[in-house]
């Protein structure tokens, strides 16, 4: 190229930012993984599918609209034609043809790709995670491990990852985006997702289901990382940090913003099935502050 | 289509139906969205039937000789509105009333076995904040009470109706929504019955 | 006992300005109206020809002005909206979370309930009567007191701007958020009342609508004569009468658990909030189809007419509505496809929303058969059902797209989301209700509406809404979820300034329609609708004068085919005279009466007193209902007769101006 290196590095990464922006890549058209990659082919196939008949309909109702306007003397006029048994065919026969086909292709898929269908295991051994949906903060437990983490997930490239989830509040749901699937999480109940990371990378993970004034802030960092790495992380957080017993947990359900990532360097055993029976009650709601002005203190009756 | 065929082919050929006849219609639609409303609160307590919360079920405290009264009550009842409403069709105001009298007296007694019951299981700690089951158990047999109740006072207002104007076409007509209103209850009761009480007795 | 129970000076927003600055501004609007209509001496006027009417044309203006005033209401919230997540990128913005939760449950809630639902209640309410050939609706004072009920639930909801709080739940109140214990204050309290109380008289609309369709039509209108809006409306009307029932039993069952700790939805003691997911989606699905279905018909005539042809395919078109009816109480699982139903259950449900495309598709391609070989005109009506055509095929593809189970899994309560029922609730419904008023308001007031302005306006709406909603699709592909008050992922920002202008260009649509009526009403001489029939229709209302007598028809017509009008048209241009004169007899028709007036203004006290625990208050307000019916009941006279004479004079003055017209024996 005629022109000095800086200059087409610039105009590169002018470019690579705006296709970045335009094409975004932290969206669910940009999968790393197996469950966003098959989710992400059924749109596109379905979108496809349905373009075949959308497109040609909007033109031809520009079309006719057109040709047929009062003033244009070509157009033929047929005031009294208003049924013909080989249109009415044609016109129920189509949509019935697409929907079948499309009908299939959401049965089969919605069962292929149904987050509680485990990913095949392959080499690497699954890894459980139980995740638990707090005002306003997301708390990851590794019972295998027996290390938790707080609006931090890690985990190591191309291992299944085997999600149990429940809230400790108000019903939300865990969504990242870029490795598909997302689930409803409720207080009582446990509800399953099986995901797996095939690139390493740092991955935007949020709460999809509004709950509440702090729901905006409930953003956690998902990080696939390899093998090693993910080891190393887990050593790190044995060594240092708090213990998550009945009363952090407790302490930790009560209602809170903007919560900076944290570990916890050993978690009680079977805390999650705590939780997740209520046991351990589900958090408070707000407490005198967060209520509107005309509210009286107490909160139940 | 040639106009034989059109007027074959609906009755309504011959325009608006008489008042009559709509006004009583559209009591049964108003019927029919009412049993809907009645269905979502089955289907609400068919699917906290079991969420007792560690507290007592259906089996623990319901008394079928209670609910045995009760129908009798409401069925008599009934029967009493069947008699009023033959005696208007008579235009026959002592009959009329005497009816209408027994139809009430019989539903507040309805009425009076269902409060006491509702007082009774409060009173041993199963009332209605103790658990999802006893929730579904009040508000929908609760909710069939609340519509006696607006019978009854419907009952009384179509009596003073009557001595005040007589069996005039308009009082008539609503004579006759209200003996569909009752009958009405009386089928959801019958369906209350079987479902929350019989079901839960036996297994 | 507290004699105000909950209510306090904290309950005013005196800290928040906007809430502040805006109910003030409608207060005094709402005072200044009010003393201009007193001062000027109408207030007379008012109260016997409006307020205390149980006429269905006057009800049917009385609510699409509702209709058209809450619109001003939900689209400012809207403004806030996307004025706010435009703003919001690494910052608060200007709204925080509190007011922001309000802002955007308020404008679903409006929207709904006091926007779509009663702009298409209204044109059913002053169409269908006209259309079927007879007087009124079958039940006139019920359509009063419907119609009031549902200007309570609006008052309510406005009364929350400037005392106490909305609720800041979404639209949908889900549990347990929505639960004492997660939303302590009143502001779910109000929305529980206000919809409630409006569903009550949604509720007796279908009643009276299903009953007067199915039993009061015009001599030889057999069901395959009616008009295709009347099918629609049918429909609508079943819809309402199978669905709202269930929201009324859903929406008790959390106002138990909120005001007699009842454990329907709870967290505890049992409760179960799936169930509520269920319950109210069983009745939130149909209750879209209620507000498309009448919208469609709308359509149907509107293509039609402007068309110079009957409509393609009238039998497929009924069957194909009362399938859509039928269909709509079998998909509702697809609102929460994410709860983790497993692959039976969800699958089963995508299908059946996928099943429900069918009929919808047939539709579409109806209308452009309908415009195949016709002479079309591009008055405004026209204009927005083109815009429809387009618009809605495109929302119904996404929605046929979320209905693919795993697609739904990425895109379940994004933008994507937004952006769909945006686009077949805006290109759908609410271009249906501007198609409908542009259509019919020459029948109701007399003169047409500027036609420049009204294009003018459509333009703004079309070009605005593409701009304002298809970077929400974007933004949803890119992973953004709904209800966001701030957010810090850069590649969001550029599709939220985009909407924002998007934004920006339909309130120029707006500013056009208000534009619209102001100078239409100011310049109406040039306007006027002299014969009745301004756009050469084919049903039963263009007979009719503009406006039309109290009594509709001197005489009911005898209807010999489809496009009943139409017939009696040709006829009349063939042996280039009128038709001849009917034998006028006395008309009755149904006295006025202050009780859905009345009624409403004690469900009003009722539905307040409740949200603030004023117990003494809400016993007041359920006793002056009562006693309302019963004073209503107790009436003697319920008719007012209208001598021969009189029908014949109004019904001779109105055949003549329509016979002086040039166009009407020419075509």
């Amino acid at each position: 190229m005629k022109h000095s290196a800086p200059v087409g590095a610039v105009r590169f990464g002018a470019a690579c930012g705006l296709v970045a922006i335009l094409a975004g890549c932290s969206g669910v058209l940009h999968p790393a993984g197996p469950v966003g990659d098959g989710e992400k082919q059924i749109l596109l196939d379905s979108v496809a599918i349905m373009l075949m008949i959308v497109i040609p309909v909007i033109v031809a109702t520009l079309a006719f609209a057109w040709w047929f306007r009062a003033s244009n003397s070509r157009a033929r006029y047929l005031p009294d034609w208003a049924f013909s048994g080989r249109i009415e065919l044609v016109v129920w026969s189509i949509p019935t043809l697409v929907i079948m086909f499309l009908g299939g292709m959401a049965w089969i898929s919605a069962h292929d790709l149904d987050p509680a269908k485990p990913l095949p295991a392959g080499q690497a051994q699954p890894l459980q995670v139980e995740v638990v949906s707090l005002d306003w903060k997301w708390l990851f437990i590794y019972p295998d491990q027996g290390i938790a983490a707080v609006n931090e997930l890690v985990a190591p490239v191309g291992t299944p990852l085997r999600f149990r989830l429940t809230s400790g509040s108000v019903m939300t749901a865990f969504f990242v985006p870029q490795l598909g699937s997302m689930i409803y999480t409720m207080n009582g109940m446990v509800t399953q997702l099986n995901l797996r990371a095939d690139r390493p990378g740092s991955y935007l993970g949020l709460a999809s289901h509004f709950s509440g004034d702090g729901f905006s802030g409930m953003r956690f960092e998902t990080r696939a990382v390899a093998p090693a790495a993910f080891a190393a992380w887990v050593a790190a957080a044995k060594s240092t940090g708090p213990v998550l017993d009945g009363r952090g947990y407790e302490a930790l359900s009560r209602q809170s913003q903007g919560v900076a990532p944290f570990t916890y360097r050993a978690v009680t055993p079977g805390l999650f099935e705590q939780i997740a029976t209520q046991r351990l009650p589900p958090g408070p709601g707000p407490q005198g502050d967060g209520a509107s002005p005309a509210a009286p203190s107490e909160t139940a009756p | 289509m040639t106009a034989a065929h059109a007027a074959g082919s609906n009755s309504l050929a011959s325009g608006p139906a008489s008042k009559r006849v709509y006004v009583g219609y559209g009591f049964w639609i108003f019927i029919l969205s009412d049993m809907v409303m009645f269905s979502a609160f089955f289907a609400a307590f068919a699917v906290l039937a079991d969420a007792t919360a560690g507290g007592p079920g259906g089996r623990q405290l319901f008394n079928l000789t209670n609910v045995a009264w009760e129908t009798a009550c409401l069925l008599l009842s009934s029967f009493a509105c069947g008699m009023a409403s033959i005696a208007a069709a008579s235009r026959n105001v002592l009959w009329f009333h005497l009816a209408m009298a027994v139809t009430f007296v019989l539903g507040a007694a309805f009425l009076g076995l269902e409060l006491k019951e509702f007082a009774g299981l409060a009173a041993d700690g199963a009332g209605p904040q103790r658990s999802a089951f006893l929730s579904a158990f009040f508000t929908l047999v609760g909710c069939h009470g609340l519509h006696i109740t607006a019978g009854l006072l419907w009952l009384l207002t179509m009596m003073a109706q009557v001595v005040a104007k007589g069996f005039r076409a308009d009082i008539l007509r609503r004579i006759l929504c209200f003996t569909l209103f009752w009958h009405a209850l009386d089928i959801i009761w019958v369906a209350i019955f079987t479902v929350v009480y019989l079901m839960e007795k036996i297994p | 006992m507290k004699l105000l129970g909950r209510l306090n000076w904290d309950a005013l927003p005196l800290d928040q300005p906007i809430p502040m600055i805006a109910s003030a501004a409608v207060a005094m609007g709402i005072l200044a109206v009010l003393a201009w209509v007193v001062i000027r001496g109408h207030f007379p006027y008012v109260w016997r020809e409006w307020l205390t009417s149980v006429d269905h044309k006057r009800i049917g203006v009385m609510y699409t002005l509702l209709a058209m005033v809450m619109l001003l209401r939900g689209f400012s919230d809207a403004l806030m909206m996307r004025s706010q997540q435009a703003l919001a990128f690494h910052s608060q913005g200007y709204l925080p979370p509190q007011h922001y939760d309000q802002v955007f449950s308020a404008h679903g809630t409006i929207m709904i309930f006091f926007v779509a639902m009663p702009f298409m209640i209204g044109l059913m309410n002053f169409v269908v009567p006209l259309q079927l050939g007879v007087r009124d609706v079958a039940f006139p004072t019920l359509n009063s007191v419907s119609f009031w009920l549902t200007a309570t639930g609006a008052l309510l909801v406005n009364l929350s701007l400037g005392i106490g709080e909305f609720a800041r739940t979404g639209w949908l109140p889900y549990p347990p958020l929505s639960e004492l214990t997660y939303s302590p204050g009143v502001g779910v309290d109000y929305y529980l009342w206000s919809v409630q109380i409006s569903g009550v008289g949604t509720l007796l609309t279908g009643i009276n609508f299903v009953t007067t369709i199915l039993k009061l039509r015009a001599p030889g209108m057999g069901y395959l004569r009616m008009p295709m809006f009347c099918w629609t409306s049918l429909a609508a009307s079943l819809l309402i009468v199978a669905a709202f029932p269930i929201l009324t039993a859903t929406l008790a069952m959390l106002t138990l658990d909120r005001y007699l700790g009842f454990h329907f939805f709870t967290n505890e003691a049992g409760g179960n909030m799936m169930m509520f997911m269920n319950l109210i989606w069983a009745w939130g699905h149909p209750e879209v189809y209620i507000l498309i279905l009448p919208a469609f018909g709308i359509f149907s005539e509107v293509v039609s007419t402007f068309s110079g042809k009957p409509l393609f395919g009238y039998r497929s078109m009924v069957i194909a509505t009362m399938a859509i009816c039928l269909l709509s109480f079998m998909v509702w699982l697809h609102h929460f496809f994410t709860m983790g139903a497993g692959a039976d259950v969800n699958a089963v449900f995508g299908v059946m929303s996928m099943i429900i495309a069918v009929p919808t598709g047939v539709k579409v391609f109806n209308w452009l058969f309908t415009l195949f070989g016709g002479r079309v005109r591009f008055e405004p009506p026209l204009l927005w059902a083109i815009g429809f055509m387009i618009t809605f095929v495109i929302g119904g593809m996404t929605g046929v797209l979320l209905a693919v189970p795993p697609a739904d899994f990425l895109l379940h309560n994004s933008l994507f989301l937004v952006a769909h029922f945006h686009n077949v609730i805006i290109g759908g419904v609410l271009f249906g209700a501007f198609a409908g008023y542009e259509y019919w308001f020459p029948k109701a007031f007399g003169f047409r509406l500027h036609a420049g302005l009204g294009k003018a306006a459509f333009w703004c709406w079309l070009v605005g809404f593409y701009l304002a909603f298809m970077p929400l699709y974007v933004a949803g592909l890119e992973g953004m979820t709904r209800r966001m008050q701030h957010y810090d992922v850069a590649a969001w920002r550029p599709w939220l300034l985009i909407a924002a202008g998007g934004a920006a260009v339909i309130l120029a649509g707006i500013v056009c329609q208000i534009a619209e009526l102001w100078v239409s009403i100011m310049r109406r001489e040039p306007l006027r609708d002299v014969t009745g029939d301004p756009w050469d229709g084919r049903s039963l209302e263009w007979s009719t004068a503009s406006p039309p007598p109290a009594f509709n028809f001197a005489v009911m017509p005898e209807v010999r085919g489809q496009d009943a009008y139409w017939a009696v048209k040709q006829q009349a241009r063939a042996q280039a005279r009128p038709p001849s004169e009917p034998e006028y007899e006395s008309i009755e028709t149904p006295r006025n009466s202050p009780t859905g007036f009345v009624c409403a203004f004690f469900a009003t006290v009722l539905g307040f007193a409740l949200i603030w625990h004023i117990w003494w208050m809400a016993i007041a307000g359920l006793v002056g209902a009562w006693a309302t019916f019963v004073a209503f009941a107790w009436r003697d006279r319920v008719e007012n007769v209208l001598p021969a004479e009189d029908v014949a004079r109004i019904d001779r003055r109105n055949r003549q101006a329509r016979s002086a017209a040039p166009a009407v024996l020419a075509p």
